[in-house]
């Protein structure tokens, strides 16, 4: 009897709880939509905004093509960061963004390998070329060309290498830059092509070896972000912070390289 | 544990019943009672979510309401939204996706009805509004209940539809499922174990809690 009168306080309970949840639009912290590369930075960076001006902002991470189509489908975001400037420029051109906007950061890709992978790194991609000619390539991991800039730069970089056609079979797209990541972390492939900034990430270090592929080798990952017409004052806050030289520190420690 | 994640999951089960039973009681109940031309090609709409994958109703949420569309902007300029990556969205696509779970075992329960009880409460003279309140839904009650069971439980388990409608946005659409995902993304495997588990814990309980209403509950007497 007294275990069933009990009962209601419980629901009572997450009544309330549910209610609470539902803060008004105007309270919430600004929404921003960045390029998966960005995963670790950007954390940290957000920390520290939120730290130094007591104002937090919410970064959503997706392939730099899926949110730029949220975007232009409506989707809320007030700052947008991409793994490219085509993405960016689009918006421009249909007329969502304030201005041009800048480019932030300058990416890198490294090639990777998890522990026990049969697979030799080298800033060249000979190891690959040897595996691949003795047909050890089971899987190997990239970003979708598609939607993702990395996945092209990674195209790229095996067209250079003469690879592409050969590897072409065994690769697995990752839908961002983070996934191909994971098939590549997580000894589902022999290895992949994905962004120095995620190895560089907290947890990395033990997960494999990795190589830095020559900036020559691919079209620059110039990364450019963009701010949107309906922008609050907070989310205009943290694009001016993104270019200012503690943000671009933290971009450096990163691995980004960081215009001038 | 993204509590604000299963908050929204919270929500949008709940939602989700809110709207589809008493459409699922009103319909349920006319394909089990009439017959009429063109039921067949309801009854296949009706079970269309369920065979097709979600992208299909994804993609044509966002063609059909995104911001781009003729009808998007005017829903925009109505309600001062956009119906696509808002909470709303979310509770439109979820009502579709979960019309089979909810309208197929309510039309079962009353097609299961006996032809003579409402025969003979008719001839008893009682009005049909209140032969099927105190008739015919007593008696499809079970039937009611799994169906509110198994769309709390599908809405939960949901993950295509709300990627593609509602993108990922924190305390607003990133369901738990999503957030499963969004951790995955960021190698916080941790945080995805823990709520996979809880999901995990929840389906198991769902699907026990209907087992054992249905057998314990039965129809009620009328």
């Amino acid at each position: 009897m007294a275990q069933r009168r009990r009962r209601p306080h419980l629901l009572c309970g997450l009544l309330l709880w549910l209610g609470l949840g539902t803060a008004p639009e105007a309270q919430r912290p600004p929404t921003i939509a960045a390029a998966a590369n960005l995963n670790f930075v950007l954390t940290e960076i957000a920390d520290q905004f939120a730290r130094q001006r007591g104002t937090r902002v919410e970064v959503v991470f997706g392939a730099s093509g899926t949110l730029s189509r949220q975007i232009q489908d409506g989707a809320p975001f007030e700052l947008f960061l991409a793994a490219d400037e085509e993405f960016p420029r689009q918006l421009t051109a249909a007329g969502l963004t304030r201005d041009a906007g800048v480019v932030y950061a300058v990416g890198r890709l490294v090639i990777f390998a998890p522990r026990g992978s049969p697979l030799e790194v080298d800033a060249r991609l000979d190891g690959l070329a040897r595996l691949a000619r003795a047909g050890g390539v089971t899987r190997f991991a990239i970003a979708n060309p598609g939607a993702a800039p990395y996945g092209r730069a990674a195209e790229a970089v095996l067209r250079k290498r003469d690879l592409w056609n050969s590897i072409r079979p065994q690769l697995v797209l990752g839908d961002t830059i983070a996934q191909a990541a994971q098939f590549a972390t997580t000894g589902n492939a022999v290895g992949g092509l994905i962004a120095y900034s995620l190895v560089l990430g907290p947890g990395f270090a033990d997960r494999g070896t990795y190589a830095v592929v020559p900036d020559s080798d691919y079209p620059p990952l110039r990364q450019r972000m963009v701010i949107l017409k309906r922008a609050s004052p907070v989310a205009t806050q943290f694009y001016a912070y993104l270019q200012g030289e503690a943000a671009r520190a933290i971009f450096r420690k990163h691995g980004y390289g960081v215009p001038q | 544990m993204d509590w604000r994640a299963l908050r929204v999951s919270l929500w949008l089960g709940a939602g989700t019943i809110a709207i589809l039973l008493p459409f699922g009681i009103w319909l349920g109940r006319l394909l089990a009672v009439r017959q009429f031309r063109g039921k067949l090609l309801v009854e296949a709409l009706i079970t269309v979510p369920l065979v097709l994958p979600p992208t299909v109703l994804g993609f044509y949420l966002l063609v059909t309401f995104g911001a781009r569309s003729p009808l998007g902007q005017a829903f925009q300029a109505l309600v001062g939204q956009s119906l696509p990556f808002s909470f709303e969205g979310l509770l439109v696509a979820s009502a579709i996706a979960n019309v089979p779970f909810v309208v197929q075992p309510i039309q079962r329960s009353f097609e299961a009805i006996p032809t003579e009880i409402l025969d003979a409460a008719s001839c008893c003279g009682l009005p049909p509004w209140q032969r099927f309140l105190r008739i015919e839904l007593p008696l499809a009650w079970p039937g009611v209940l799994t169906a509110a069971i198994l769309a709390f439980a599908h809405t939960l388990g949901e993950f295509g539809v709300v990627l593609m409608v509602g993108g990922n946005l924190p305390g607003e659409t990133r369901t738990l499922s999503i957030a499963i995902y969004d951790r995955m993304q960021a190698f916080d495997d941790r945080s995805a174990g823990v709520m996979a588990a809880t999901l995990l814990v929840v389906a198991v309980a769902t699907l026990m809690v209907t087992a054992t209403l249905s057998r314990r509950v039965g129809p009620r007497r009328a």
